[in-house]
């Protein structure tokens, strides 16, 4: 069981009241018909399937109903953290592959399964 | 004023009006323990519930001219009015729950709706669709605990908190109006399914239900 900080909410919730949603900071393209069709058929059709750290967007369907960021890692299935739409993340698979910091781990860090 | 349409949902004509729980009254009864209960269930049945989205600091301005509460910005809040009949809860960044005594949710909507002008905003009579369900007695914190897979406890649930969450798999607004008062704000739909739980969960403490 997850207990997730929803970044809107401002505090951590049950895992019951989240839904995910898939990969996250997917951009549509600006010019759709000036895609080639592998590029469209990306955009609709292809995505990231990352052993480690993987960002996804999760809404909090039964609270606020707003959609947030997560960064999620997808074989400890920890979730390391939480962000609103349109900002960036701060962990990343390659700032991962550094030895981690202490001051990367903020109150909003989500809690172990 | 803006242009939107608006009509009076409650009308002057003789048409009977049920409360969502007139149905589970007879279905389901409504127990009496009378001093026994250790917990008190009644339905704040026809208040005016309103949804306001749009803009805090726009809909704050309108809101403390018309109903002199201002606009919880704080996740979770919940504020009153001296009287304790009139409220606004915070449900999301852009949206609150306005709940009035029954009958001053059209004059209020218009009222909003002169001052807004042509902001960005919308506003929504809600009161058909959902019902108030109050719980009081010294077990009321227990129920809830059955229930509700938010934390009840006082640390982490302080009077003038509101939340919405997950009330036995069924949507519902947990808020906690005053120290021994509890509120559920359940879905029309949802009211007969709620009101037997609570009374299966309620009976162990000799639930009194008040019509
Ligand atoms: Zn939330």
């Amino acid at each position: 069981m997850f207990y997730i900080y929803c970044p809107y909410c401002g505090e951590h919730r049950e895992e019951e009241e989240f839904h995910p949603k898939g990969q996250a900071h997917i951009e549509r393209p600006k010019d759709p018909e000036a895609c080639s069709d592998e590029e469209w058929g990306n955009y609709l059709f292809f995505r990231n399937n990352p052993r480690g750290v993987h960002h996804e967007m999760w809404v909090h369907a039964v609270g606020c109903r707003k959609f947030f960021n997560v960064t999620r890692h997808t074989v400890s299935y920890e979730i390391l953290e939480t962000y609103k739409m349109g900002e960036q993340p701060s962990i990343t698979a390659d700032s991962q592959k550094q030895p981690r910091e202490p001051a990367a781990v903020s109150h909003q860090e989500g809690v172990r399964a | 004023m803006s242009n939107a349409v608006t009509f009076d949902t409650r009308t002057d004509t003789a048409i009977p009006v049920e409360s969502p729980l007139a149905f589970s009254y007879r279905q389901s009864g409504a127990p009496r323990a009378g001093s026994s209960s250790r917990v008190q269930l009644r339905e704040r049945a026809m208040l005016g519930h309103l949804i306001l989205r749009g803009g805090a600091i726009v809909l704050d301005e309108a809101v403390r001219d018309v109903l002199g509460i201002s606009l919880p910005g704080k996740p979770q809040a919940l504020v009153q009015d001296t009287s304790g009949e009139r409220s606004i809860q915070w449900l999301s960044p852009d949206e609150w729950l306005v709940i009035v005594p029954g009958g001053e949710e059209f004059p209020l909507e218009t009222q909003l709706r002169e001052r807004l002008g042509n902001s960005h905003y919308a506003i929504s009579d809600v009161s058909g669709g959902q019902t108030a369900l109050e719980i009081t007695g010294e077990a009321a914190r227990e129920l809830l605990m059955k229930a509700v897979i938010y934390d009840v406890h006082p640390s982490n649930f302080p009077v003038g908190k509101g939340v919405t969450t997950v009330f036995a798999k069924a949507t519902t607004i947990l808020r906690r109006p005053s120290e021994e008062r509890w509120e559920l704000v359940v879905r029309r739909s949802f009211a007969d399914y709620c009101y037997r739980w609570l009374l299966d969960a309620a009976a162990e403490y000799s639930v009194n239900v008040e019509q």
